[in-house]
């Protein structure tokens, strides 16, 4: 059985969830909990749901310090550019102290934080920065795109041992999908495949599948085929079904709505040039922003990051410019 | 202070000291290979902390936290073989010098970023409090870690949230190579959270019973659901900033003076006057501390190194 809700309220129902199954789980951040009317705080008190001060170190930190001694948090952080406040905790204590430790202790906690609202939030509040966080060996990356992996993947990454970095799309936040009822958990690890076809294989995460998924609608008229494939967690990263897909079609299109150096989009395409090369019959395509920080003024904003056409004409390219004869 | 309780101090600052001085031998012959920052002189802190706490209690600390981890209880073998990078060590070797975990006594770590960790120790201490215990959260900074943005997130969010949590300030008067005098124009740490309103106190620290008396006060008010409070204990440093540091940025103590600054040197004269403790006793007791550093090397050096399966399995949990 499933029901119909927001991307939003499929995380918050996870967090619920979570708390009832779990009296570990707490749940912190700034201005959450604003009335006392709070579903959170009305379900779970004050000792579990807790306001934070503008202190995102203090609040990490503590999340870090609480996991250690067996809690498991939830942290909230609203915009993802908040962590680099906190840079020290996520990148240096959080996932290294389990490793520098021997292994002998572990640090479950949740970072949820949204990103990408590219609706005129300027500079501070629209990157896609879950690249910095990528390459950080102990930390976990989760990107859901709908509202059921939204779900799925915040329950497992409640029940993970380790720092999970929760990226949840600002422009997603309304969007309503199917979302299974009860206990649903999504596996880290493993892709969707949002669609299947054989001509060219786009890989396209968080907002971007949305925009892949429509690219591909129009290119399904011209007769290409293109699978679009989801990775849903950048780490761990399901690198077989992107491989397997790329011995398929051959083709690979990338899209990611984060700056290009150093991104998920190039870190991708250097596995797949890496292990699938055999596999390539053309170069391997990056639809990514612009490196430069998003400006404010709506026209810029949409000049600087990826979308349908640009995904397509990616898709031509690759394809050598003429469509795929049947 | 009665006679067993001196004893016990004395034998632990020697087993901090006795350690410290061999891992700087071993430092010079590159059988410890790392990073090292000694403690030489802060010995009455880690003694006089630790020594009242219970293996339930968590410490954190900072880059220079052998004398912690040695005071929590952490073995002499674990703690040699970690620093000589053997797999027996307390991390398997994958920690080293300041890093050291040993949960099993409570050393819940050391950070190599001075002040770090203050906001994990409060939030242990919230653990602590959720889980309707006793037990509390300690943690040692130094004052170079007073003037970072992350002391005073934590101290007002331990204040706010009232958390068992007792904040140890060493005061060296030293942050890494430079005075605290060029750091703050706030000479006194237990000053700058005066506006928190919890209780706080500066002690000597080269005197182990001060810190002793003075910590025992708040550990008590903690246990009963107390806190924050913050101790800030007056020390020497009397090693560099780390192995190696050729210290030319300041004149080394006299050797009168280093005798008054010494927290060993000190207790021992002390303790012999008070008729606490003998001559013999005393000798027996450091002779027995330097036997068991000398038996934690032998130890280590016949533990292997780590294998290269371990540093890939223990990235995740």
């Amino acid at each position: 059985m499933s029901h119909e809700i927001p991307y939003i309220a499929a995380i918050n129902e996870a967090i619920q969830l979570e708390m009832e199954r779990d009296e570990d789980v707490l749940y912190f951040g700034q201005n959450i909990a604003t009335t006392e009317d709070d579903p959170f705080l009305k379900a779970f008190g004050s000792d579990r749901v807790r306001v934070t001060p503008i202190s995102e170190t203090a609040e990490i930190g503590m999340a870090v310090g609480a996991a250690l001694a067996g809690l498991r948090p939830v942290v909230e952080l609203y915009m993802a550019e908040f962590m680099l406040v906190a840079m020290n905790q996520v990148v240096n204590e959080a996932p290294r102290f389990r490793y520098m430790s021997g292994g002998r202790v572990k640090v479950p906690l949740v970072l949820k934080a949204g990103y990408g609202f590219t609706a005129g939030w300027a500079g501070q509040h629209t990157g896609s920065i879950y690249s910095m966080f990528t390459g950080v060996p102990g930390l976990k990356v989760v990107l859901p795109s709908t509202a059921a992996d939204a779900k799925g993947l915040m329950a497992t990454a409640i029940r993970d041992d380790n720092p999970v970095c929760y990226f949840h799309h600002y422009l997603l936040t309304l969007e309503h999908g199917d979302v299974p009822d009860g206990e649903y958990l999504v596996p880290f690890g493993q892709a969707a495949v949002r669609r299947e076809g054989g001509d060219v294989t786009i890989v396209a995460t968080g907002f971007m599948v949305g925009k892949a998924l429509a690219a591909a609608e129009a290119l399904a008229s011209e007769g290409i085929s293109a699978e679009v494939i989801d990775p849903r967690t950048l780490v761990p990263l399901d690198l077989d079904t992107i491989l397997t897909s790329v011995e398929k079609t051959g083709r690979l299109v990338l899209v990611d709505q984060a700056t290009r150096y150093g991104s998920a989009s190039a870190a991708i395409a250097a596995d797949v040039a890496e292990h699938g090369f055999s596999s390539l019959k053309a170069p391997i395509k990056q639809v990514t922003a612009l490196d430069a920080t998003i400006p404010y003024s709506e026209p810029m904003e949409a000049f600087l990051l990826p979308d349908e056409a640009k995904i397509s004409a990616a898709v031509h390219q690759v394809l050598g410019g003429s469509p795929v004869a049947a | 202070m009665d006679a067993e309780l001196a004893q016990r101090l004395l034998s632990t600052m020697w087993r901090i000291r006795a350690f410290e001085e061999r891992v700087a031998q071993l430092k010079r012959t590159m059988q410890v290979h790392g990073l090292i920052h000694l403690s030489i002189g802060g010995e009455g802190v880690a003694a006089g902390v630790c020594g009242q706490l219970r293996d339930d209690d968590a410490v954190y600390s900072g880059h220079r936290a052998h004398g912690h981890a040695i005071a929590k209880g952490a073995p002499l073998t674990g703690m040699m073989a970690e620093l000589m990078g053997r797999v027996d060590g307390l991390c398997h070797g994958l920690g080293g010098s300041m890093h050291v975990v040993d949960r099993e006594h409570g050393m819940l770590g050391a950070t190599g970023v001075v002040g770090g960790n203050l906001p994990m120790a409060a939030g242990d201490a919230l653990a602590a409090k959720l889980g309707g215990t006793d037990r509390v959260a300690v943690v040692f900074f130094g004052d170079g870690a007073v003037q970072a943005g992350h002391f005073h997130e934590s101290v007002n969010l331990a204040a706010l949230w009232q958390l068992p949590l007792i904040f140890v300030c060493e005061n060296n008067g030293m942050a890494e190579f430079t005075s605290r005098a060029e750091h703050s124009p706030v000479d006194s740490v237990s000053d700058v959270v005066a506006p928190y309103g919890f209780k706080r106190a500066t002690v000597e620290g080269s005197d182990v019973g001060a810190v002793w008396t003075g910590f025992g006060k708040f550990l008590k008010l903690a246990r009963r659901g107390g806190g924050p409070f913050l101790l800030e204990c007056r020390t020497h440093r009397r090693a560099g900033h780390y192995e190696g540091d050729a210290q030319e940025y300041r004149d080394e103590l006299a050797e009168q003076e280093w005798a008054q600054r010494d927290p060993l040197a000190r207790f021992q004269v002390q303790a012999l006057a008070a008729g606490l403790i003998d001559e013999p006793t005393a000798l027996e007791i450091e002779a027995q501390a330097r036997a068991a550093v000398e038996a934690a090397v032998e130890s280590a050096r016949k533990s292997p190194f780590p294998t290269a399966e371990l540093a890939a399995e223990l990235v995740y949990a």
